[in-house]
């Protein structure tokens, strides 16, 4: 953001209410997207006392949403917020023996993108067969 | 031991929650591994694909409903939680206040211009309009000072009530009395400038959704000059950045008749559903010969059948009563989701439930990122 205000100099009497058009080109990627800024941020860590088979996550701005959704096949796996105010989302997972709990948990990541994946491809199917059925 | 298969009827019997008079019973999911002998419900990618289903009832612009089957209430639930909260859309976020005689105070005012819901060419909103960051004054950046074309829609809306000449001094009704005794959604008016020209003009430019949400009632000599800057948030900063109006599931219903409800029994039967849920059909000669159907010496009498479980609202109301009893047993499918997506305006209901999938495939890939990079690793 600060290289672009620095190609930025409203006139001196612009009131607040008027907005200065950027004069230069809008680079693609959005430097403000919270996706994009997602990939930026070092979002989990693993809390202290974890061994390799069992350990615990913290997530930085994630809730309810994320926490219920992954369940990566474990011994045991729970998700908690310890405190409502606070943007932080914890998981547990215990794994057997022979894998670890952060591939645990990765795999956990890929398989729910798989089922993304499943779900718009089958959603978009549908939704086209909607269509020819209300035509004919 | 090797993995045993159970035969279809009990399966389906797995996915069925009861309902009794008082009390559920069997609510959370048991297809997890471990959780039944012998029998693998390790997560597997073409399992699910095999098993999964996408049904559409309806898809008009703002209001759609579909059905997905065979789906984790988990994941079912994430969808709706991000359809409601973490789907970006367009809202007045500043209002600057030049001028307002009305009776509606400054902020009052500027809390209902917040709720307007605004809609405009979908490639801008999209790819043109950027996220705007709130200046840093740490940074030294004043306010205003991160406000762009590309980040900022500014609207304004200059309103002033008049008396209609020629007419009576006694007349009551403001319609007839007074110009712009109503100040509308529509009367706000969009300012483009900088490139926000190419991207929203025409068919494109930014206008509310709903015309006739009404913001302010004014009288003559009242007026109305404030300037707007609209930018584009999640819901789960503000409600107003919310895309739709609700997004909401249930589960599909079952009826199962187990005895035969016959005669008058059928007709009262009938009516403790919606219309359409329960039909009336005769009782067969065929049915009426077969000894132990329980429909003997019925011929030709109406008996209850089950047409359409799905617009069962689950009232229970056949429960209630003595006749029906052990005669009928309700329920509902675990994994059936009736989806019901009624959008605000900005984009199209199916549109939004795609984008739902989209942002928690993109949640996954960011904190996958973010496991690899982890410390102590």
């Amino acid at each position: 953001m600060s290289s672009k205000k620095k190609t930025q100099e409203p006139d001196a009497d612009v009131s607040m209410g008027d907005v200065p058009a950027a004069d230069t080109e809008v680079a693609v990627a959005d430097v403000n997207d919270p996706a994009m800024l997602a990939f930026e941020e070092q979002r989990i860590r693993i809390l202290p006392g974890s061994l390799a088979t069992a350990a615990s996550f913290e997530f930085q701005k994630e809730d309810h949403t994320l926490g219920n959704a992954l369940r990566p096949e474990v011994e045991f796996c729970g998700y908690s917020i310890p405190h409502p105010s606070e943007e932080v989302m914890n998981i547990r997972i215990q794994t057997y023996e022979g894998t670890t709990a952060v591939e645990a948990l990765e795999k956990g990541f890929n398989d729910l993108m798989d089922l993304c994946d499943v779900v718009a491809e089958k959603f978009v199917a549908a939704r086209e067969e909607n269509v020819s059925r209300m035509e004919s | 031991m090797a993995p045993h298969q159970p035969s279809q009827e009990y399966l389906d019997s797995r996915r069925i929650i009861g309902i009794n008079t008082e009390t559920v019973t069997d609510i959370s999911s048991i297809d997890y591994p471990g959780h039944w002998t012998g029998e693998d419900h390790s997560w597997d990618i073409s399992k699910f694909r095999d098993n999964f289903q996408v049904k559409f009832h309806y898809n008009n612009l703002n209001d759609a409903s579909f059905s997905l089957i065979g789906i984790d209430a988990s994941i079912a639930n994430a969808f709706r939680r991000i359809l409601i909260a973490e789907i970006p859309s367009l809202a007045i976020e500043n209002v600057f206040v030049y001028n307002n005689t009305s009776v509606i105070q400054d902020e009052v005012l500027a809390q209902r211009l917040g709720l307007v819901p605004f809609k405009g060419g979908k490639s801008g909103l999209l790819d043109f309009l950027k996220w705007r960051q709130a200046p840093d004054p740490e940074k030294g950046e004043e306010a205003g000072s991160t406000n762009f074309d590309y980040n900022t829609v500014v609207l304004s809306l200059q309103i002033e009530c008049t008396r209609k000449e020629g007419v009576s001094r006694s007349e009551t009704d403001p319609f007839k009395a007074y110009n712009h005794a109503h100040v509308y959604a529509k009367d706000i008016v969009f300012k483009p400038f900088g490139r926000q020209g190419e991207h929203f003009s025409g068919k494109d430019a930014i206008v509310t959704t709903n015309p006739d949400i009404l913001i302010a009632k004014l009288r003559h000599g009242q007026c109305i000059d404030v300037e707007m800057h609209a930018i584009k948030g999640i819901g789960s900063d503000h409600a107003k950045f919310s895309p739709v109006a609700p997004a909401s599931y249930r589960l599909l219903p079952t009826i199962t008749i187990l005895k035969p409800i016959i005669g008058k029994d059928a007709e009262k039967f009938q009516k403790c559903f919606p219309e359409g849920v329960i039909g009336l059909e005769a009782v067969t000669k065929k049915e009426a010969s077969q000894e132990g159907s329980g429909y003997e010496g019925h011929d030709g009498e109406m008996k209850a059948v089950v047409v359409d479980p799905m617009k069962d609202t689950v009232s229970r109301e056949c429960l209630r009563h003595e006749e029906f009893k052990d005669k009928v047993k309700l329920g509902r499918v675990r994994d059936h989701f009736i989806f019901g997506i009624e959008s605000v305006g900005q984009w199209d209901s199916d549109e939004l439930f795609l984008e739902s999938v989209k942002v928690l495939r993109t949640k996954c890939e960011a904190l996958k990122k973010s496991l690899t990079s982890m410390p102590n690793n």
